[in-house]
């Protein structure tokens, strides 16, 4: 087995392993910060993948921007003495039921369908491609992304601001 | 040798733990953390087909943009569930059944 082969199921493990922690633990602390080893195993494998770029950005924003959110919600709304079962299951089994049959599904047809791939081609820098693609070709998404933002910015604001109002 | 159906089969499997996350959870923060597993299960597919589909960048693009879409989700959902956490001093989503018909 070669070297990158071996670092591949390494990510592969480390991602689906912290996804499964996420699922299945019943700490919600612990489901907070095993989501960090889904997003860093993700962009390792997003390096696999020849995409530099977005495997920056994958730690940038997910690891830095939104897992921390994640970790500040859950410490502000959980008194610390409820952390130890905060984060029940119910349904279990039906769930288990569907999510399996979904799942057997997904892989049948991962497994029966003919991809057409193509041979990669050799890696090579990202950035410059993706930054020319979004100031030409997908200039008005993104636009529409920065209008997008701050809509949810603005509406983070006014949800989460205290009444002000004057009885 | 690594394949597409390698990274297909990760994505398969990152997305079913997502998606039992989303159904069983009764913490609405859970709930959240599910949906970005999901998000990011997607994200690998895209870039997996553009890898090993024909040599163009489009997959990296749309990847990007999930990234984008998944972190205003994040922020407003955050937000509703801090607000949730005012009202009825739970987050649990079965004490929020207050808009039941």
């Amino acid at each position: 087995m070669q070297l990158a082969d071996l670092v591949f199921y390494l990510l592969a493990l480390l991602t689906v392993g912290s996804a499964a922690v996420v699922a299945f633990s019943r700490n919600v602390v612990y489901a907070a910060f095993s989501l960090m080893g889904t997003f860093l195993g993700a962009a390792g494998l997003y390096v696999f993948l020849a995409a530099d770029f977005v495997a920056v950005v994958q730690v940038l924003i997910y690891v830095g921007g939104i897992l921390v959110l994640m970790v500040f919600a859950v410490m502000l709304t959980h008194r610390i003495e409820d952390v130890q079962v905060s984060n029940r299951s119910v349904g279990t089994l039906p769930a288990l039921l569907v999510v399996g049959a979904g799942a057997a599904i997904l892989g049948y047809a991962v497994v029966t369908t003919p991809w057409r791939t193509a041979e990669p081609v050799p890696a090579e820098a990202t950035t410059r491609i993706i930054g020319d693609l979004f100031l030409g070709d997908y200039l008005l998404p993104f636009e529409l992304a920065s209008v997008v933002l701050l809509a949810a910015l603005i509406g983070a604001v006014s949800l989460s601001r205290k009444e002000l109002r004057r009885e | 040798m690594i394949g597409l159906t390698h990274y297909l089969f990760v994505a398969l499997l990152v997305f079913a733990l997502g998606l039992f996350c989303v159904l069983t959870r009764r913490n609405s923060l859970g709930i959240l953390m599910g949906i970005e597993l999901i998000l990011n299960a997607a994200n690998i597919n895209y870039l997996a087909f553009a890898r090993f589909g024909p040599a163009t960048y489009d997959g990296q693009i749309v990847a990007i943009f999930v990234i984008m879409l998944a972190a205003a989700e994040a922020v407003v959902g955050l937000a509703i569930v801090l607000g949730i956490y005012q009202t009825f001093h739970s987050i649990d989503v079965e004490a929020t059944e207050t808009l039941r018909g």
